[in-house]
């Protein structure tokens, strides 16, 4: 009875386009919630001196108190389901070093456009040696 | 004490330095913490999937053995290093710039190699000694140079004050 069911593979071959949508959800994602984190502690100062002045507690505080940062936060944690998501569709020998060395690339980009950050030649040369080092190392 | 990543521009010299709109020099405290970042989060990573990989498969279908998983020894201890990891990442975003952190802090994926090289004996073939190459040859880049873009000026508003009149 059972043999005679038709055989259905337990994971289809992937259509290429799926999974980089699936990568590039992830690294979206990724890339937004660290650009509005970024975001929310340049707004907010130094946490060092903060927690220098008003300890602990009042670095916490200031933090606590920025929307920027939850909305980082909620892009983060949509940075991590799309990645359990795509995790459970491809390998991750394929999804963690691609995500990880894309969003390098895409900080750059992002944080040049979003942040005004000075992103040098030596930023550029950086972000783009440590990407495809992660790629290697991570493959 | 004033802060290092603000010295304030006594010097024509240290204005010219501040025209390129970045400023370098951190304290050791400040690599101690970019140092934190690099280290806690593949650590981190590392205990969870050693603490899931001994986990029975958790079905959809049983979410509470999710919330039993958190209790086990190497998923706290990773929970907790993933927490320091934020910590002080928010911390070294507070006085540098995205562009620096990250790079910078990709220098954990080699020290969790090299440590898989020379404690745990595990082989590392060309690819990866490559990788490693590259992220550290990438850190030393990024770290020779500014670690913050210094506001300036908006010359925007100037152009939109001669268009104005050129209308």
């Amino acid at each position: 009875m059972i043999a005679s069911l038709p055989a259905v593979p337990l994971q289809p071959a992937m259509n290429p386009w799926v999974a980089s949508a699936m990568i590039a959800a992830v690294v979206l994602a990724s890339t937004t919630g660290e650009v509005l984190t970024a975001a929310a502690m340049k707004s907010i100062g130094d946490l060092d001196i903060i927690r220098a002045h008003s300890g602990l507690k009042g670095a916490i505080r200031a933090v606590l108190n920025c929307p920027l940062f939850f909305a980082g936060v909620f892009f983060l944690a949509l940075a991590f389901f799309a990645l359990l998501f795509a995790l459970n569709h491809l390998n991750l020998s394929l999804v963690g070093p691609a995500s990880a060395s894309l969003t390098l690339v895409t900080n750059a980009i992002a944080g040049k456009i979003f942040l005004k950050e000075n992103v040098d030649r030596r930023r550029w040369a950086s972000a783009v040696l440590v990407c495809v080092g992660v790629y290697l190392l991570a493959h | 004490m004033g802060n290092p990543l603000h010295p304030k521009p006594t010097s024509p010299d240290c204005i010219k330095l501040n025209d390129r709109m970045s400023e370098h020099s951190l304290s050791p405290r400040q690599y101690m913490i970019l140092g934190l970042v690099a280290i806690s989060a593949p650590l981190g990573d590392s205990c969870l999937a050693r603490g899931m990989a001994a986990m029975p498969t958790i079905a959809f279908a049983h979410p509470g053995s999710l919330i039993a998983a958190v209790f086990t020894p190497w998923i706290a201890l990773g929970i907790a290093l993933l927490i320091g990891f934020f910590a002080s990442y928010l911390t070294a975003l507070s006085w540098a710039d995205l562009t620096f952190v990250l790079p910078a802090t990709a220098f954990g994926y080699v020290i969790i190699a090299l440590l898989a090289r020379f404690w745990l004996n595990e082989t590392i073939s060309i690819e990866r000694w490559a990788g490693i190459a590259l992220i550290t040859l990438g850190v030393g880049f990024v770290a020779h140079g500014p670690s913050r873009t210094v506001p300036v000026a908006p010359e925007v508003h100037e152009d939109t004050e001669r268009e104005v009149e050129a209308r």
